[in-house]
């Protein structure tokens, strides 16, 4: 069989990989310590044949679970010969192993892009960003070769353990890799802040050379989290967009910290303000998605995401978290007397009013960490428990999330450097007028809706004008592509928060029990459970029922939730039915039987609901504008060339 | 200002957030207590009335010789609402059913309660999850056995089906 020597092979790349790791550190520190700068050329091929090693060990474990390769123990416990083919390519990452080893291999693959491509950046500290990225990868390339091995074999498995049914699911193939792009894209913006700080090079042009980083981690943590919160609303079956689970948390800290810091590396590159606040930051930002994995990966949580690790694997990731990011910070006490200070500016200025959104989001980012944090340390010290849930966060993060949105949409209506109130405020007048109009709509055809989600109409109606406000009166065709992604990703947060409060203050719930036959109404819909049947899956009994919703003007349609009995494991799962409008989602769930044929169904009617994701992408889309306008900017014989030229 | 204390925060910060993992990591599993509390009575808890027309429930409620469920539930929590016909089941089958709120407030109860019904003898508030911690659950819903002299004979974490119902029938006339 060919596939004999194919775990071993795939060992043995990664062995390699992490020897060249190796190498590129000390010679990356041999270059900035002692000066050899005719080794200064060999740093970066290292790093792409690093990548290159990585990579291929990733692949090799793809192919194994592919193959079905039962010899191999993480097959063994993680994959099933009769799963289907795009859950077994899935399974690659859906365990603590494979996961491990993407993560490294994502790390390598932005290694050799900065290597090939970065231009922007002074040759020295790219040669210190890159020793930086090789430092972290040889942490984990030593994990995984002495803690978590994913190409351990096993004697005498025939058959393997399955993964999680609820796992099982096209969207979530994507969503870990997605997540992780984002997570590891941070510590590429890491590695130039701690490159920049040894060789003292935290200037404007660092700014601009480290900023396109940023964004395209931000912009992948910002897929990953609009895409997690849409899987976790149609596949948990719950009715809910977003849980504050400890998982949930780890994802959006890290973008909380990644937003601010995009905005103060904007300052910083513009205006050169901001400097030592802006190398703090990426230390943050870094730190917030190596915690991010650390909770995931470790263990130490229970939750939808838990998997089962044995607590030495924890140990040793802690271990490496501590090395990387207490150095981080250490580093940073010491050197930030070698920060020269930036450029000062007004309080009533553009950069004032985004040193408020930073402000507004560390304050986010800390409520969000302790409400995460709080009940683990509670209970690693004195053994109790607590849970914080939902009320904790909505109640605490509500609020500051709408004052962000609000002082985000005044921000980009201000001058740099210095403005005047009163300009200002004539500049606000049509927003403010368009909030209190709206304010007016929702207290007269919705006054029964509870405050929160009432004020979230309100600021959104404002936020959505003065998001396009920066487009007023110029000309759309000369404006830069990063201007029009800014109002993209602003008009996005409105849409979003939009969503969220239309959901909250108008959604209709109803748990029915129903026999075939009956009807019951739910917002606009008049539903008929219709039937319910045994229908095969390709691998689980499926249970379905089939609805016929009908509304006021005559439309009717079909709806089949089901529940899902899977075999390997045993669970049930459940699928819900939603039918999608313009103006909200039907979401209906099949609950358990009766005696009598009574079924328990769960019917929603979410209005608006869509915004929520609409928003999510909007953002996102934003973000890759800015970010193809910025690299045009930065990449030499781009733009200014092609101007020339003309 | 530029060499400030303030700028060793940070790695303050950070090293009491890796001690604190560390000792969570190194601490035996929590979920062992689980299964511990089987056999054991109810550990000693104060749940005051959460609704105006029914009392609330404290661990003295439960050794009068009536085995009953109690049931750790909270408005905010989405699986409690599908857990809720069932309890509404066994109710109807003569079992009486305790509920402690975890983190609610009376106003969100009564919500909760007009929407999907209230199969509760008696409703205890939970406030900052004290009754939860005594009880060593970790997480909402979550419903234990209790027989009649106020012992623990079964614990569900999660929420309760249908297919559930035989077993718990038959720990409670067991017990």
């Amino acid at each position: 069989m060919p596939q004999v020597m194919l775990a071993e092979f795939g060992m043995a790349a990664l062995w390699v990989a992490a020897a060249l790791a190796l190498l590129q550190f000390a010679l990356g520190v041999a270059v900035l310590r002692q000066n050899r700068d005719d080794l200064a050329r060999t740093i970066a091929p290292l790093a792409v044949a690093q990548a290159v090693l990585c990579g291929l060990a990733f692949l090799v474990l793809m192919v194994l679970f592919l193959w079905s390769d039962m010899s191999v123990l993480l097959v063994a416990t993680n994959s099933h010969s009769e799963k289907p083919w795009l859950y077994k390519f899935a399974g690659t990452w859906g365990n603590h192993e494979g996961s491990m080893l993407l993560w490294v291999s994502i790390l390598g693959v932005a290694g050799a892009t900065i290597a090939l491509f970065e231009r922007a950046l002074r040759a020295d500290t790219k040669i210190a960003t890159l020793t930086v990225q090789a430092a972290i990868a040889l942490g984990f390339y030593v994990f995984l070769l002495f803690a978590s091995n994913p190409f351990a074999r096993i004697v005498g498995v025939t058959e393997g353990q399955g993964l999680n049914p609820l796992l099982q699911d096209p969207g979530l193939a994507f969503h870990p890799p997605t997540l992780y792009i984002g997570y590891v894209g941070m510590s590429a913006a890491f590695s130039f802040a701690i490159g920049a700080l040894i060789t003292r090079d935290v200037t404007p042009s660092f700014a601009r050379a480290m900023r396109p980083w940023i964004l395209g981690a931000w912009i992948f943590l910002t897929i990953g989290i609009t895409a997690g919160s849409y899987w976790a609303y149609y596949e948990l079956g719950w009715g809910g967009w977003w849980f504050w689970d400890p998982v949930e948390n780890a994802s959006l800290m890290p973008w909380l910290a990644a937003t601010a810091l995009f905005h103060s590396v904007t300052v910083l590159a513009t205006r050169d303000a901001l400097r030592t606040w802006t190398i703090m930051l990426s230390c943050v930002a870094f730190s917030m998605s190596m915690v991010g994995t650390f909770l995931v990966r470790s263990g130490i949580l229970t939750s939808v995401h838990s998997f089962a690790v044995d607590p030495k694997r924890g140990i040793f990731i802690l271990a490496l978290l501590t090395i990387y990011i207490i150095g981080a910070l250490v580093l940073f006490a010491l050197r930030v007397g070698t920060i020269s200070e930036g450029k000062r500016f007004e309080p009533v200025s553009r950069e004032g009013l985004l040193v408020i959104n930073n402000l507004l989001l560390s304050v986010i980012l800390v409520v969000v960490m302790v409400g995460t944090l709080y009940p683990l340390a509670l209970e690693a010290f004195t053994g109790q428990k607590i849970s914080v849930g939902a009320p904790f966060f909505n109640a605490t993060t509500g609020p500051l999330a709408l004052a962000l949105v609000a002082f985000m949409a005044v921000g980009p209506l201000l001058r740099w450097r210095h403005d005047e109130g009163r300009a200002v405020i004539r500049r606000l007048a049509v927003p403010l007028l368009v909030s209190a109009l709206t304010m007016v709509a929702v207290y007269v055809f919705a006054g029964k809706a509870s405050f929160l989600p009432a004020m979230g109409i309100v600021v959104a109606a404002g936020v959505a004008v003065a998001s396009v406000a920066p487009l007023w009166k110029r000309n759309l065709a000369r404006t830069p592509l990063f201007t029009w992604g800014m109002v993209i990703a602003h008009l996005g947060c409105a849409v979003s928060i939009a969503g969220m409060a239309a959901d909250s203050a108008f959604m209709k719930e109803a748990l029915v029990p129903m026999r075939v036959g009956d009807t019951r109404s739910i917002g606009d819909f008049r539903v008929t459970f219709e039937d319910v049947a045994q229908v095969p899956g390709p691998n689980y009994d499926a249970l379905q029922a089939t609805l016929r919703a009908e509304t006021s003007n005559g439309d009717s349609m079909v709806l089949k939730p089901a529940l899902h009995r899977f075999s390997t494991p045993a669970m049930v799962t459940n699928e819900a039915a939603i039918r999608t409008f313009w103006n909200g989602q039907l979401y209906v769930v099949l609950g358990d039987e009766r005696p009598g044929n009574v079924w328990v169904v769960r019917m929603w009617w979410k209005p608006f609901v869509t915004l929520i994701w609409l928003g999510g992408i909007m953002i996102a889309g934003g973000g890759f504008l800015s970010l193809i306008g910025r690299v045009r900017r930065n990449v030499p014989g781009g733009k200014a060339k092609r101007r020339l030229a003309a | 200002m530029k060499r400030s204390w303030v700028f060793w925060l940070p790695v303050a910060v950070a090293i009491a957030m890796f001690a604190t993992f560390l000792v969570a990591l190194v601490r035996p599993s929590d979920r062992a207590i689980v299964s511990q509390l089987v056999g054991h009575a109810l550990p000693a808890f104060e749940a005051p009335a959460a609704m105006p027309d029914q009392p609330g429930t404290n661990s003295r409620d439960y050794a009068d010789g009536k085995p009953r469920l109690l049931n750790v539930f909270a408005s905010w929590c989405g699986p409690c609402v599908a857990e809720i016909p069932v309890l509404l089941q066994l109710q109807a089958m003569g079992v009486e059913i305790n509920g402690v709120a975890v983190h609610d407030k009376p106003e969100d109860l009564a919500r909760f309660f007009a929407e999907n019904g209230n199969p509760y003898a008696r409703v205890g508030l939970d406030q900052g999850g004290r009754a939860q911690i005594a009880f060593g659950s970790a997480g909402v819903p979550e419903t234990f056995i209790i027989d009649g002299k106020g012992r623990v004979v079964g614990q569900h974490i999660g929420v309760i089906t249908e297919a559930d119902i035989p077993d718990i029938l038959a720990k409670l006339k067991g017990s």
